[in-house]
């Protein structure tokens, strides 16, 4: 990154600064010390692996940025199905939304990924292989090489970018079931009195749905949504036991202790870096709750809930 | 050499704890042999969410006490606690936990004479167990710092009115309705920390002889056997047992507490879906 990082070895016992006055006591002398590693520490935190970590948050917003909005949409979609008038759909809707009770989500989440990865690979051994042969045989998974996705002939990035892809795809089918749950709870907690009288004023039951139920729903759903998203955030680093490059693996790789064999030679830094990650999540966290209270202040407003009716009061 | 199920239940119904046949099945997997040794694993999971929810249900209730407290002396540390294990993944926890406890110097520490030996609090049981017994503490005294703030007010008028003060409207009023109001809430928190104790052996505690819990033998027949249908779903059907037993069990606790009350006024337990923490 810096002109100056060419030889890190050496930079790691050269003086820059010397300042005698400060040296003579046990006291100061740590701020000479701590001035004297800041051209290391600048190589050091520059270095290329450690873009590729920086990137890796990267990474996890943009997890976060897909998942969200995918599994409100899941979420959506399950709820609905879920308030269906249709049986199937319903006990269908109903069947997504208790799947995810009762049983532990880090099971769904390395069953999903095998099963996703192995499902896609079987449909397309139906079309590509000759035959088609049953894939599960014995102690292995089977299919022709023409049915491997990505194929194995295929770039690097395909196979992260796969990987990434059934982490999402893993991250929304397991968070839609909960959002539904939360959304279904909030349909049922719209007044009865609300529909009622748009019944009454010949409304179908589209438009029932569409003007006057999801409109309100929201603001009755902002809590739950707004805990998801805290678990959301909380869940990223599973990532990690997905196979995907995240946070977690670079502090992993970069925290252990480096011999001098390496540019950067360190003990064993695992732990700041954990701190480091820590510290990432606690201010994530934070922000986002205080994102949320803006969030409900705003949707509160002309509600015919208590928040509601508070600022209507103010108002007044 | 095949083995009915009844032996494979002997050899490794306690092959979690380390009794039992000492190799693994390495071919010829039974479904005999998964639901022994993923219930043998369950072992684990009942041992760490057991003891953290005993040891955590005390500090809970001590840090929501504290958190009502006026000195911001008391008060502080208390809303630091809970902000950071809250805020924060368990998973990361799990992970700060080890490398912390790493670091201690392996061959103890020697403190005014004594000699404290350190090497046990690397291994999952114990390691483990204070992560998730501190986690535990911190989500529920939350739930407890809640449900004392929503105490009903005239209750406690009521008792003042009676000359109940002090330390005996605590235990008298004030403790009760708390519990009272918390339970259910508390009933999610305990399951959900059920839930949690699956990701011990995945976070950075290491396995030592394959003794793990009820997921790291599941996934060990996944990775074995490349088939992900039979052994998650045998997981999954433990946990839904686990949740119904722990359901009950605090559904009669909260049936003691809420024995007073006239039927209609009772809080009812109400299982959320279970999530990540």
């Amino acid at each position: 990154m810096f002109s100056y990082c060419s030889d890190p070895k050496a930079l790691a016992e050269a003086i820059w600064v010397q300042l005698p006055w400060l040296d003579s006591f046990w006291l100061t002398s740590w701020i000479s010390g701590f001035l004297n590693s800041l051209p290391w520490f600048s190589c050091y935190l520059t270095s290329a692996k450690h873009v590729d970590f920086y990137w890796s948050f990267v990474t996890v917003l943009a997890l976060l940025a897909v998942t969200a909005p995918a599994a409100l949409a899941m979420g959506f979609m399950g709820a609905t199905a879920a308030r269906s008038h249709v049986g199937p759909v319903r006990w269908f809707g109903k069947a997504y939304i208790w799947m995810v009770r009762g049983i532990p989500d880090i099971i769904f989440f390395l069953f999903f990924v095998i099963a996703l990865d192995q499902g896609i690979e079987y449909v397309k051994n139906l079309f590509v292989c000759d035959g088609g042969a049953w894939p599960w045989q014995g102690l292995e998974f089977r299919v022709c090489q023409e049915a491997k996705v990505p194929l194995g002939s295929s770039a690097p990035i395909w196979h992260k970018a796969y990987g990434f892809f059934l982490a999402v795809l893993t991250f929304a089918l397991v968070f839609g079931a909960f959002t539904a749950n939360v959304i279904y709870g909030a349909m049922g907690a719209v007044p009865r009195a609300q529909l009622e009288t748009a019944e009454a004023y010949g409304m179908s039951r589209k438009q029932v749905f569409r003007r006057i139920l999801v409109p309100q729903m929201w603001v009755y759903a902002l809590p739950g949504l707004g805990n998801l998203w805290m678990i959301l955030i909380k869940a990223t680093p599973l990532l990690f036991l997905l196979g995907v490059q995240d946070i977690v693996y670079y502090a992993r790789e970069l925290g252990g202790s480096k011999t001098q064999v390496y540019e950067y030679p360190h003990g064993d830094w695992r732990l700041y870096y954990f701190l480091g990650l820590l510290v990432f999540y606690l201010v994530f966290t934070r922000v986002s709750e205080i994102g949320f209270s803006r969030l409900t202040r705003r949707l509160s407003h002309g509600q015919a809930t208590a928040a509601g009716e508070a600022m209507r009061k103010a108002a007044a | 050499m095949s083995m009915t199920c009844w032996e494979t239940v002997q050899a490794y119904g306690l092959r979690s704890i380390g009794i039992g046949e000492n190799l693994l099945p390495k071919t010829d997997f039974t479904l005999c042999q998964q639901f022994t040794l993923i219930g043998s694993g369950l072992i684990w999971n009942l041992y760490f969410g057991v003891l953290a929810l005993a040891f955590g249900f005390f500090l809970a209730n001590a840090i929501a006490l504290a958190r009502n407290a006026r000195n911001p002396w008391v008060r502080k540390p208390a809303d630091w606690f809970v902000f950071v294990f809250r805020g924060s993944p368990l998973f990361i926890q799990f992970f700060l936990a080890y490398e912390a406890l790493v670091l201690l110097p392996k061959a103890g520490i020697d403190f005014l004479g004594l000699h404290i030996n350190t090497s046990w609090t690397t291994r999952a049981w114990a390691g483990a167990l204070f992560v998730l017994f501190l986690n535990t503490a911190a989500y529920a005294a939350e739930i407890f710092y809640g449900a004392l703030k929503s105490i009903p007010k005239g209750d406690l008028e009521a008792a003042e009115a009676y000359g109940i003060t002090g330390w005996k409207k605590f235990t008298r009023i004030e403790w009760p309705t708390m519990m009272r109001l918390g339970w259910p809430a508390y009933t999610n928190e305990a399951i959900f920390l059920f839930h949690a104790t699956t990701l011990v052996y995945f976070s950075s505690f290491p396995a030592f002889a394959q003794k793990g819990d009820a997921l790291y033998y599941a996934n060990y027949f996944a990775d074995k056997t490349f088939n992900p249908f039979i052994p998650y779903p045998i997981v999954g059907f433990y946990f839904i047992c686990l949740t119904l037993i722990v359901t009950f069990v605090y559904g009669r606790v909260n049936r003691r507490l809420n024995r007073h009350l006239p039927s209609n006024e009772r809080s009812r337990i109400r299982l959320r879906p279970q999530l990540i923490r």
